[in-house]
């Protein structure tokens, strides 16, 4: 009776785990593919309708149009209101919006 | 003996030791599957919005030209389109009509926006798909379609009641959920924008490389006006999904802790246990060189398990059954909501920066511990 080794076990599944990872590449390959047309889709609503902002929050005015939000925003309550939604405190700050930046 | 085959023995007995503590070890593997699942979801959710955001956004308008009064965003008058036509290199200047409408009905937060074409269309709209989920008063299993009636309350008290003209894509949802297209008329009958306002003004640009240039004249003309051009909105999606920063940073700082003690844990010291199979194997003529590769080939097998198992169940996770877990943190307090399903946008850089946060300071330190111990007299370890 052939004993199979605990090495030829780990070894198999090392070759899994890679596979997997293979697998995982070609998928993401193959979804970039075919969502191309989906894209060009989005590519032309942004065109055509002039969009500026990913529609991803739509609690807060600066969360749904980032791009298009000034620094004060934020703080419309007063001027020392705390930010309180929580897409507000999941995204950093536009880079346009930073003091340096500032035209 | 080969050198081949001296490994495969070494790492027989590894994996015989492994499952002799098969409870805590499994338990291991479990706790750290699920540090690298947590790290891989943020680095592939971030990621694939920031190449979404690029790949859409390309085509948004070169320039936006907005006025601010007193710090904040205010209507501006068609008239500063005048001047801002007659700079060279601009190809035409649009006003843009748009504004947020808080809907009481279903208590989500619509974007009204003028489309053109529907200037001869009074009345009528065309809505996001996410506006027609919600916007279904007693029909909650129900979206609106063409033909149904959504009333919108204008700023005089009265309402206005629009009737559905058709859907945008459910494909474009991403950047349109939460749209409702309308005519000029009534979008001035709903928000008091008088005929010489508008929210903002969209120009082309003939050359790409004179927006900075164009900008800067634009601040020249109208000091008030404040210029976005298009490298800032995808700047902008580039900060805000940067994993390096914001609460993105805080979540994986959390999980990077806990991993942090638990192989500290691991560095810290050996069981009973692990120190007595040390002192025997030494005993019995195993080298320090042999036990410290015992010891490297318990951390791979370990960590290159948590690592497949981790990647694999987040690739699963973020672009199959959509983020479940980071969810609620995304929908937060918003009613209306995209449904999309996310292009995958994985690379080599991502799968190392994991690898190198994980594996490799996991094996390190499980060997760093042997070594002390196997490096010690087997006689004095095996009284400990």
């Amino acid at each position: 009776m052939i004993v199979q080794r605990k090495s030829d076990i780990f070894f198999s599944s090392l070759a899994v785990g890679i596979l997997l990872m293979c697998l995982i590449f070609l998928d993401a390959a193959v979804s970039r593919h075919l969502d191309r047309d989906l894209v060009l889709e989005r590519r032309e609503i942004v065109k055509v309708l002039a969009l500026t902002d990913l529609c991803l929050f739509t609690e807060a005015r600066y969360t749904r149009h980032p791009s298009m939000a000034d620094l004060h925003t934020p703080f419309q309550d007063h001027p020392l209101a705390l930010e309180h939604f929580p897409s507000g405190a999941i995204m950093t700050i536009p880079p346009h919006l930073k003091p340096q930046a500032q035209r | 003996m080969g050198a081949i085959e001296k490994q495969r023995h070494i790492l027989d007995f590894t994996l015989s030791s492994l499952g002799r503590r098969k409870g805590k070890n499994i338990a291991l593997v479990l706790v750290y599957t699920f540090v690298i699942f947590l790290l891989a979801s943020v680095l592939f959710l971030t990621d694939a919005l920031k190449k979404e955001a690029s790949l859409i956004l390309q085509d948004s308008p070169d320039i936006t030209v907005q006025r601010l009064v007193a710090g904040r965003q205010d209507l501006i008058p068609l008239h500063y389109s005048d001047a801002i036509s007659q700079i060279r290199g601009v190809q035409s200047v649009e006003p843009r009509l748009w504004g947020y409408y808080y809907d009481d009905l279903s208590g989500a937060n619509y974007t009204l926006m003028v489309n053109p074409e529907l200037n001869d269309h009074g009345g009528e709209i065309i809505i996001g798909t996410g506006v027609s989920r919600r916007n279904a008063p007693g029909r909650q299993d129900q979206a609106l379609g063409k033909k149904d009636v959504i009333p919108f309350k204008t700023y005089e008290g009265s309402v206005v009641a629009l009737t559905v003209r058709g859907l945008l894509p459910s494909a474009s949802e991403l950047v349109s959920a939460d749209l409702v297209l309308l005519s000029a008329t009534d979008f001035r009958k709903i928000f008091p924008f008088a005929q010489d306002q508008a929210t903002d003004l969209v120009l082309k640009v003939r050359n790409s490389k004179e927006l900075a240039t164009i900008a800067a004249k634009i601040i020249q003309l109208h000091p008030d006006c404040r210029p976005i051009v298009r490298e800032d909105i995808l700047r902008t999606y580039d900060a805000v999904f940067d994993w390096r920063g914001g609460a993105t940073l805080m979540v994986l700082s959390g999980v990077f802790f806990a991993f942090i003690i638990l192989a500290w844990d691991k560095a810290t010291g050996l069981s009973a246990e692990e120190k007595r199979e040390i002192g025997i194997l030494k005993a019995i003529g195993w080298e320090t060189s042999d036990i410290l590769l015992m010891k490297f080939w318990e951390g791979a097998a370990v960590s290159l398990t948590a690592f497949f198992m981790g990647i694999f169940l987040a690739y699963l996770h973020i672009f199959l059954t959509s983020p479940l877990l980071f969810a609620p943190f995304l929908k937060g307090w918003s009613v209306l909501y995209p449904h999309f399903r996310l292009t995958p946008a994985i690379n080599g850089y991502q799968i190392a920066v994991l690898f190198f946060l994980t594996v490799i300071p996991y094996t390190v330190v499980t060997i760093v511990p042997s070594w002390r111990s196997a490096t010690i007299d087997p006689d004095s370890v095996m009284r400990m």
